[in-house]
């Protein structure tokens, strides 16, 4: 049976969900910061008339924000991610298979669709739109790829209603399209491509498969079967267990001191340690990294340390006590820093880790119970209710939020008001 | 709350004082007795979820709360939070949060002679006819107000 694939994408997510709660901002221009408020990540289509330019830093567009007056936000991921889940789940109702590809993108299985695919991709984006107030496009094709190219129509050329159905017209999309927009061509393999003669999307699809395995092997192979319209590349429905957890972040201010990168540090084995355990793992790797606040415009100085763990855990305070040994080794008083970061790596089923004769395993049942207790608080009551000390209480060096919105949707105290 | 013994150590249950998913209470369908195990343990029905009662479109269902006193004569006071179903198409009569310049406001949905308005529940408060000029979006349908005893 013929395949067919929807890619449902919300516009401009990130500032979609600032608009949901603030009826003021409709029409205006509005942007949404990174972590420490440094780069626009969202834009408004009207901050994009406006000149503001994806991952700029906000300090670069001063003149431009107080010129057309654009409404500034820090990043708000609690009001996000409840957004999200609200999207995910209703687009669930319309399918019987999906997959959530990000916070804002997922591909919906069509097959069996009676009627116009159209329709239906339009049902479903008047339902987003009054349920939960994001506005939506959708792409249809015959596979993912596809799909996701006709989400690119979808959005830019207005008369499409923010639905687009690629499958008739699939040449005349892909010979416009440069083949850097393909989904899974990275940067690089486009410009190789380039040299090679390869412009656009057509041009991928009519190249030769022998040469195409050559150069790009299997995957390469796969999206160009895609852009013919054979689906090679299945829904995903259930994430495979990370191998690596990383939590990095940049300071919200200087910071030189030793205690406050402890703290810092932390923090961030904190949050990977729970990482670890919402996907039942354990670590056996890890290694602590800091960056240094770049010198004269030179590149930043980056000091990595790391360690193999002697039996996998995903314990944190074992964690924490690792990353501060790992730090006192890297650490030199003077420099000034301004991030740090946490990786573990060598994940293993927490079921299957390897007990060492000269190491005493720290986690028991007593430990396992514990961080067991801990996460279902924490999940509960809101991230942060129980924090291990080390992790600190003040926290100055914890990421700047200037402009955050109030968490509309998941905090009692911070609602939505509304006048009577 | 932790089940300990010796080797099986558990968490059953963890209790607080303000559980924000899911509140269960218990239904006897007989009296209770204190002191020994009851005989009616037997006939415990189910528990009784509020959000099950209150809410039928849970990803379309938002929290607000409310501020000034138009809408007392409609049991809507300062303070009080209201639940609000955004999947609900408003019926004239409803009491519905709008969108009314840059701000929300909550007011009882009305057609009159082809012209729509919010009218809010308190003689003190003019009524607003919704001018097709104006800004004006209904925005959610107000199911429940959930108002301190």
């Amino acid at each position: 049976m013929q395949k067919l694939f929807a890619l449902v994408d919300c516009n401009n997510f990130y500032v979609s969900c600032e608009r949901v709660f603030n009826p003021s901002l409709a029409g205006k221009p509005v942007v949404v910061l990174s972590n420490n408020d440094g780069c626009v990540i969202a834009r408004s289509n009207e901050a994009k008339d406006a000149g503001i330019q994806m991952g700029q830093p906000i300090f670069q567009c001063r003149d431009l924000v107080s010129k057309h007056n654009v409404r500034v936000f820090s990043s708000n991921y609690c009001l996000y991610g409840d957004i999200s889940g609200r999207v995910m789940d209703i687009l669930s109702h319309f399918t019987p298979e999906m997959e959530i590809y990000s916070i804002d993108e997922a591909f919906l299985c069509m097959d069996g669709i009676s009627g116009d695919p159209a329709d239906y991709a339009h049902d479903i984006r008047h339902i987003v739109k009054k349920w939960v107030g994001v506005p939506v496009s959708v792409g249809i094709g015959p596979s993912k790829t596809l799909a996701k190219a006709a989400a690119v129509v979808a959005k830019k050329v207005s008369r499409h209603e923010g639905v687009f159905d690629i499958t008739a017209c699939a040449q005349d999309i892909l010979s416009v399209m440069d083949v850097a927009d393909i989904w899974g061509i990275g940067r690089q393999y486009s410009r190789f491509l380039r040299q090679h003669g390869i412009e656009t999307a057509l041009d991928l699809r009519d190249a030769d498969d022998t040469w195409i395995r050559k150069n790009l092997k299997t995957p390469g192979l796969r999206t160009v079967m895609e852009l013919r319209g054979i689906s090679c590349i299945p829904l995903e429905q259930s994430q495979a267990p990370k191998k690596t957890i990383v939590c990095s972040r940049s300071f919200g201010r200087k910071v030189t001191d030793l205690d406050e990168l402890k703290e810092a540090a932390s923090a961030y084995v904190s949050r990977a340690a729970e990482k670890l355990r919402a996907q039942k793992s354990a670590a056996s790797f890890i290694e602590v990294t800091l960056t240094e606040f770049p010198f004269n415009q030179g590149a930043p100085a980056t000091h990595i340390a790391s360690m193999d763990i002697p039996v996998a855990t995903s314990y944190t305070p074992e964690l924490i006590s690792y990353a501060k040994a790992l730090l006192e080794r890297v650490y030199k008083k003077g420099p000034v820093y301004r991030k740090a970061g946490i990786m573990l790596s060598g994940i293993v089923p927490r079921g299957r880790v390897q007990a060492s004769l000269f190491h005493p395993c720290h986690e028991g049942p007593r430990e396992h119970v514990l961080m067991e207790t801990v996460d279902a608080i924490n999940a509960r009551w809101g991230t942060g209710t129980i924090v291990c000390a080390a992790s600190g209480s003040n926290r100055p060096w914890w990421m700047r939020q200037a402009h955050r919105s109030p968490r509309f949707t998941t905090s009692w105290k911070e609602l939505p008001l509304v006048k009577a | 709350m932790l089940m300990a013994e010796k080797t099986d150590m558990r968490v059953k249950e963890i209790w607080g004082f303000d559980g924000r998913k899911k509140m269960k209470i218990p239904m006897f369908t007989t009296g209770i007795s204190a002191g020994f195990p009851s005989p009616a343990d037997d006939f415990i029905d189910k528990s009784l979820d509020l959000n099950e009662f209150l809410i039928s479109h849970p990803s379309a269902t938002f929290f607000v709360r409310v501020e000034g006193t138009s809408m007392i004569d409609a049991g809507i006071h300062p303070g009080d939070i209201l639940i609000v179903d955004k999947a609900l198409e408003p019926n004239p009569g409803s009491i519905v949060i709008a969108t009314l310049d840059g701000e929300f406001t909550v007011k009882r949905f009305q057609r009159r002679a082809g012209k729509c308005f919010l009218l809010a529940a308190n003689p003190d408060f003019e009524p607003i006819e919704i001018e097709s000029s104006m800004l004006v979006e209904v925005w959610g349908v107000v199911t429940y107000v959930i108002h301190k005893a």
